[in-house]
């Protein structure tokens, strides 16, 4: 793996190859001194041009627990407010001797831009529309803390598929790991020919959750309502929310994932959000493992 | 003087004629056509052309010369240039310019400009509106007194169709085509590619066909209330192709073009980000491909444009959404055209009507044929020159072709403007 830019081209072994390295660098969460020696002296650039929080600490994070340099830029602040050019900043980033670089941006296509234009090796890290490699990685690791193995698992995604880079990349996850993936979204949020993903698209949650092992919320961007994807908050909620009413309609011990933030009330009712089939906060837990484990990977480390 | 190119395969679509023969060209002009004999008189110098394809000079509806005011991505010179190593003996330029082609004295500079440093027959497309806006119409007659051949907004849509109905109206009593980008910007909102499979799959944004087939089926209607000549730009979907096919079943004075890179590519091509790819309106899908490839077969396609649209490498360089629209054009688009001959798709003679004879004549130009007496505006072809599409063998001073790193086969040896060598590939013709 010479860089992390999507699911779509990774292999089914590439994929257990991550989520096995994770296991040990969750070990080393747990550990009382969390961290390592393994990546010391190389240096880590986490380039966040698109608001984030959670990934961009996970990442940070993850980086600091092998002992790497890790060094935030994000776009205010940075050359690109002075004009300059991205592949310009990234090839000036990776003059100065970058490890790795972890981008997230809002357009699709960005870290595979850059990975054309810089010898790093790049991680994306959410790319606009496109793809959350790293959010698919730990959607998969933390099912399988439950599930054991995704095999024939019968996971509902619901959102706006559409607009939602980890819709993407939980598809491909999910199905290369034999999972039968169903996606839920009112018409205006079902990106065309989705199908070809090879997943089975539904226009209900009385569609979408009847035998599901796994229900996957998607956080509703609420500024989507400018362009008139959705009538009002409470009809989305009235419709594609999860709660326990809709809930019961997947299998009874059915695990709620969610990418995070959350909007209470909106795609997931507090009480499930917070309850015992939620695994959120494990997903959170189980990102740093997983980006530990890309950044281990992607350095060369297995050699 | 009296140049022979002797033992040429003549193509004229005007005549209908397509065989083996010599042309003689004496002040400029054809003097003779098919087998010379002695009546023709001695020729000065004999070229010999081995059977190699000669045909009427290649004729552009649609190019951005981009001068005045954007002479980095292209100017007069360097795109006529482009145009001559393409086999183009005339290109009609586009009113996007800075300032805006929508005064005559805009339109007059531009002409100027050609006398001075153009390589091929410039013509000027006026815009339509004032300053592209939409709004108000330019002074179309005045424009045409100074040599505008056609009107157009291009890519700045007329969105207000009474706008556009007025546009129509006046450019018929000018006599006058009108040339319509058909892309209803609303329905395209933010969408930079096709909407389909390949789009959800790079999470880029998306418009569909429909964007153009809405304001393809608007603008014939108003053709047809107007009794206006419309000229359809760069059709692009299968739909399109239908709609103006039954258009034309009806009567509506309607011409239409298609571009090589929608004849040759499909939306798959962006899987890959690269915003050479990257044009309104955009790659579709393989159906609406073989449709126009049909259309264009069938006439209903009058002819291939290229929309040759330079940018410079460092605006091409950036994110997929912040790149400009477009490619350049003028010289991969024979050896594109003659991929659809390869594929029996067209005979060359149908070939050189689609990128010659046809376009002069959807304007009202000269050109497009080998008649004695015409300006001996021509061009000599080898149909299997193989070629790779690389930024140093291009003439055009930006590089942002589709066909960048691609294999293709045919191109222009020789382009004569008005008798004159306007381009010459090798020395020695082997």
């Amino acid at each position: 793996m010479r860089h992390l830019l999507g699911i779509e081209s990774m292999s089914r072994d590439e994929i257990e190859r991550v989520l096995e390295t994770s296991e040990a660098m969750l070990e080393i969460s747990q550990r009382e001194i969390k961290r390592v020696p393994t990546l010391r002296g190389r240096t880590v650039i986490n380039v966040f041009l698109e608001s984030s929080t959670r990934t961009r600490v996970s990442f940070e994070i993850a980086a600091k627990r092998l002992s790497a340099d890790a060094i935030n830029v994000t776009r205010a602040g940075s050359s690109l407010s002075k004009a300059e050019t991205l592949a310009d900043m990234a090839r000036n980033l990776a003059a100065m001797s970058a490890d790795v670089l972890v981008v997230r941006d809002s357009v699709a296509g960005v870290p595979h831009m850059l990975a054309e234009r810089v010898r790093v090796p790049v991680v994306n890290a959410g790319d606009g529309c496109h793809e959350h490699p790293t959010q698919a990685l730990l959607d998969a690791f933390t099912l399988r803390q439950s599930l054991g193995s995704l095999e024939g698992r019968v996971i509902a995604i619901v959102g706006d598929i559409s607009h939602s880079r980890v819709a993407r990349s939980d598809i491909y996850c999910f199905t290369k790991l034999g999972a039968e993936v169903r996606v839920a979204a009112p018409p205006t949020m079902m990106p065309a020919g989705i199908e070809a993903l090879g997943v089975k698209p539904c226009f209900s949650m009385q569609e979408a959750l009847p035998g599901a092992d796994v229900v996957v919320m998607l956080r509703i961007q609420q500024e989507r309502l400018a362009g008139a994807l959705f009538p009002s908050v409470r009809e989305y909620a009235g419709t594609f929310g999860l709660n326990a009413r809709t809930l019961a309609l997947a299998k009874p011990d059915a695990i709620v994932l969610h990418p995070g933030p959350i909007n209470r009330g909106v795609e997931i009712a507090s009480d499930i959000a917070d309850a015992e089939p939620s695994r959120i906060l494990d997903q959170v837990t189980n990102g740093v493992a997983v980006r530990m484990a890309v950044l281990y990977l992607l350095t060369g480390g297995a050699s | 003087m009296r140049v022979r190119i002797a033992n040429a395969r003549l193509l004229d679509p005007a005549s209908g004629r397509d065989e083996q023969g010599s042309l003689d060209v004496v002040d400029g002009r054809i003097a003779s056509v098919g087998n010379a004999d002695a009546a023709d008189g001695v020729p000065d110098q004999v070229i010999e052309a081995n059977g190699l394809w000669l045909a009427p000079g290649l004729v552009d509806l649609h190019t951005h010369l981009r001068e005045p005011g954007q002479e980095y991505k292209e100017d007069i010179e360097t795109g006529t240039r482009a145009a001559a190593a393409g086999g183009y003996t005339l290109v009609c330029c586009m009113a996007n310019t800075d300032p805006v082609n929508d005064s005559p004295a805009v339109t007059e500079y531009i002409q100027r400009r050609a006398r001075e440093s153009a390589s091929v027959r410039v013509r000027v497309i006026a815009a339509a509106t004032q300053g592209l806006r939409g709004e108000i119409m330019s002074e179309m007659a005045g424009l045409a007194g100074a040599g505008a051949v056609a009107f157009s907004d291009d890519g700045s849509v007329i969105m207000d169709a009474a706008v556009m109905r007025r546009v129509l109206e006046y450019a018929r009593g000018i006599g006058r085509p009108v040339i319509a980008h058909c892309e209803d910007l609303n329905l395209r909102g933010s969408g930079v590619v096709h909407e389909g499979a390949h789009a959800s799959c790079c999470g880029l944004p998306s418009s569909p066909g429909e964007a153009e087939t809405v304001m393809v089926a608007r603008d014939l209607e108003l053709a047809r209330l107007t009794g206006a000549h419309l000229h359809v730009a760069h059709v692009s979907a299968a739909r399109s192709v239908e709609l103006i096919r039954d258009a034309k079943a009806a009567g509506v004075r309607v011409t239409a073009e298609v571009t090589p890179h929608h004849l040759l590519l499909t939306d798959e091509a962006i899987r890959g980000y690269d915003t050479n790819k990257k044009m309104a309106p955009p790659l579709r899908t393989a159906r609406d491909r073989e449709a126009l490839r049909a259309g264009l077969a069938d006439g209903t396609l009058d002819c291939i444009a290229t929309d040759h649209a330079p940018h410079a490498h460092y605006e091409k360089d950036v994110e997929f959404t912040a790149a400009p629209f477009g490619v350049v054009g003028l010289e991969t688009a024979l050896a594109a055209g003659l991929e659809l001959v390869r594929e029996d798709l067209l005979s060359p003679l149908a070939l050189i009507d689609r990128m010659s004879t046809r376009p002069a004549r959807a304007f009202g130009m000269g050109g497009g044929t080998l008649e004695v007496g015409a300006p001996a505006d021509l061009v000599l072809i080898d149909p299997e020159r193989a070629f790779k599409v690389e930024p140093t063998g291009l003439e055009s001073r930006s590089k942002n072709s589709a066909f960048l790193g691609r294999e293709l086969r045919g191109r222009a040896l020789r382009t004569w403007v008005g008798g004159r060598l306007a381009f010459a590939l090798d020395e020695e013709l082997s």
